[in-house]
């Protein structure tokens, strides 16, 4: 259960071989005594879970989970609430960036990430919900990103699969109000991690601990957006109303 | 809750305790009588039930997240009264409210109170509550309880029959069954007013010796501390002590206006108030205010009962002040020779600070036999804080320690933040009890969000 400061017992990841989300569960901190890491390989996720013990988590445990294996979201999900009882957190991690120029060109290209960062979300999101209802009480924290805010050309099919996760998680938050069940939308800037290696950053660019400061925070505080770092939510609300024509011709 | 449930109503509903922290939903049943909720306990499954009655647990002890919640105010019969022997049976959901009104003018005041009316008989029981009186807890004053049970059915308990039920019901926070009805052991009182000393302390350490030495000459004590004090100040007070006033005392009045019990509510507070309005400044101009209220000593003042006991009661939803984000209240007890341990914990508080409101210290002469009862002798700190931020909660994990290690504890119908881990080792009876908790409800249909939170069935150790 969830404590009156805001600290939480039990948390799943899915996308559980994330940074970001490994950064989270370590701010999440002191009371936990349940972590489930759902990911694509639980072999490369030995040394996380290892770590997690040897801070004296009770029961740190890596599961597999395919985001884009649909069929099998239902049962796995149901499987987890039985076999580790209530979640205070599901954090939903994963995601894939793809190649931007691939993506614009190539129709397979475009839905491998559409399917992963969207569809997958929704697929396994839906049955996260429905167990969290059940059991009265729990919070969603949903890795959205200031991709999704307003589309930008030069990664649009990565902005449009995160415009539309955003877009999925602001209603689940709505038809959960009064069920027990808060959902957080997290919209970070550009993160140093695995996924962004290799990349230009971009300005006001962070790293997985300040986003999961930011994120642990917006729980104690019952949030519903938090944004970054913080001064994105400004930046996003100017771009946000610039004219198409603008907007267009930015360097973004 | 925003509109009263009808009677024999199920409703889902979002719950908090007093501190407003930590909502969860659950299916609100408002029971319509004794027998339908010994009948309902039998076939209950899932997620299990527990009972609550005017909500005034500080954090999760009467929520059930997913699962049922059994509201027990409408069992609030008087079925017996007897004014020869000063025994009152009455129904679990029966606040002391109602039993005050019923039993003051009669010339009859139950044992122990606490600082609220708001409270239920159930409530009282489940949580063994205390109050200003220092030689036993409410459990102490009921000779008879029936227990609705899951496993074996009801059951009648109390100190003499029945016993190893009933002190693991005795503070068991609800979690061995549903309080049916209760017989309390009252004791006379000529009037409704009380005559009350009160004197101001410079520290801490003045504030106990005084007690130590002056207790004894009243019934009920307690003092209010300054939690914002610093340096020399550290724990300044002002000490209220009061025994019932007589006929006599009260002069020229009739009895039955002598025993007239009429409370108000004065005031309520605002049904919305923004975050941060209680915060270090406001807090500390009241504080100052209530330290500067002249006398310094005054003796012999007439109160009311409420005045005396019930302060707060004046103020409708006084809860709500502390803003959406709600407040926590940090009770512990340790033992005669550790004060230390409480003065440590001021200096903490007062070095971090808290806005907290007047901290309230108190004796307790008796440990209470309850298994998982929170009076011990010794010394007892309690005071409120916004639920705010990780510092305050790393705060209380270093005093939880601290007051542990002295043999110390936390009182579980106060807490809404304590780590499981340290629920054995302020309990040593925890194995007990739960044993005892087994035996009445096998299928474990029992349970609350405090239970979940805090592991009190030890499902991680079995």
């Amino acid at each position: 259960m969830n404590n009156a400061l805001g600290n939480v017992q039990s948390v799943l990841v899915l996308g559980g071989g994330s940074d970001l989300a490994r950064a989270i569960v370590r701010e999440l901190g002191g009371r936990l005594r349940t972590v489930v890491l759902a990911g694509r390989d639980p072999g490369s996720m030995a040394p996380a879970v290892a770590a997690l013990r040897a801070t004296g988590i009770e029961t740190v445990e890596a599961v597999e989970f395919d985001a884009t294996a649909f069929e099998t979201h239902d049962g796995l999900v149901a499987e987890l609430f039985l076999r580790f009882g209530d979640f205070d957190v599901v954090l939903l991690a994963f995601g894939v960036l793809g190649d931007a120029e691939t993506a614009a060109r190539d129709g397979r290209a475009a839905v491998e990430i559409v399917e992963t960062n969207f569809t997958g979300a929704v697929s396994v999101l839906v049955p996260v919900a429905q167990h969290l209802r059940s059991q009265g009480h729990g919070a969603i924290v949903v890795l959205s990103s200031v991709a999704g805010e307003r589309v930008r050309k030069s990664n649009f099919v990565y902005g449009a699969s995160k415009a539309g996760l955003d877009g999925f998680a602001q209603g689940l938050a709505d038809s959960l109000h009064g069920s027990g069940v808060r959902v957080l939308i997290v919209r970070p800037g550009f993160v140093h991690t695995k996924m962004t290696q290799g990349r230009d950053a971009a300005p006001l660019s962070t790293t997985p601990e300040v986003v999961a400061r930011a994120v642990v925070d917006g729980l104690r505080r019952g949030r519903t957006v938090v944004w970054a770092p913080a001064p994105l939510r400004y930046v996003m609300a100017a771009l946000r109303h610039l004219p198409r024509a603008v907007f267009r011709r930015l360097p973004l | 809750m925003r509109d009263a449930l009808e009677v024999g109503e199920t409703r889902d509903r979002l719950l908090t305790g007093w501190g407003r922290t930590n909502p969860t939903r659950a299916s609100v049943w408002s029971a319509p009588s004794v027998g339908e909720v010994a009948q309902r306990l039998g076939t209950l499954d899932g997620r299990g039930v527990i009972a609550r009655g005017l909500g005034r647990s500080y954090g999760d002890a009467a929520q059930n997240a997913g699962g049922s919640v059994v509201l027990a105010t409408a069992l609030d019969d008087v079925l017996d009264l007897d004014l020869t022997k000063g025994e009152l049976t009455v129904e679990a959901g029966a606040s002391l409210d109602d039993v005050l009104r019923t039993l003051v003018p009669l010339g009859w005041f139950p044992a122990v109170v606490p600082g609220t009316r708001s409270i239920t008989v159930g409530g009282a029981i489940a949580s063994d509550i205390h109050g200003k009186y220092r030689h036993g807890s409410f459990c102490d004053t009921v000779s008879r309880i029936r227990l609705a049970t899951p496993g074996a059915g009801v059951l009648t308990a109390g100190p003499d029959t029945e016993s190893e039920v009933f002190w693991a019901t005795a503070g068991g926070m609800g979690l061995t069954g549903v309080v049916l009805d209760a017989t309390l052991q009252l004791q006379p009182v000529e009037t409704s007013r009380m005559l009350v000393d009160t004197e101001h302390a410079t520290d801490v350490d003045d504030c106990m010796a005084r007690m130590l030495e002056g207790d004894e000459r009243y019934r009920y004590s307690v003092a209010w501390v300054d939690c914002l004090a610093t340096g020399r100040a550290i724990g300044r007070s002002v000490l209220t002590r009061a025994n019932h006033a007589t006929l006599d005392d009260v002069g020229s009045m009739t009895p039955t206006r002598a025993r007239s019990f009429a409370p108000k509510v004065r005031v309520a507070a605002p049904p919305w108030v923004p975050p941060g309005v209680l915060n270090r400044v406001t807090v500390r101009a009241f504080n100052e205010l209530w330290f500067r209220r002249p006398p310094r000593e005054r003796r012999g003042e007439l109160q009311t009962i409420s005045q005396f006991f019930f302060p707060l009661d004046a103020v409708a939803g006084w809860n709500r002040i502390y803003g959406p984000r709600g407040f926590l209240q940090y009770q512990f007890v340790v033992p005669d020779g550790e004060e230390a341990v409480v003065r440590h914990a001021l200096e903490r508080l007062s070095a971090a600070r808290c806005p907290s409101f007047l901290a309230v210290l108190k004796r307790f002469e008796h440990t209470s036999p309850g298994l998982l009862s929170f009076p011990l002798q010794g010394w007892t700190l309690a005071l409120d804080v916004p639920a705010v931020g990780a510092t305050l909660g790393a705060l209380l994990d270093d005093l939880d320690r601290r007051v542990a290690d002295a043999g110390g504890r936390v009182y579980l119908a106060k807490d809404s933040r304590l780590a499981p881990e340290m629920v054995p080792v302020m309990y040593p009876a925890l194995d007990e009890w739960r044993e005892m908790r087994a035996a009445v409800d096998p299928r474990a249909v029992m349970t609350s969000d405090l239970d979940r939170r805090l592991d009190l069935r030890g499902r991680t150790h079995a």
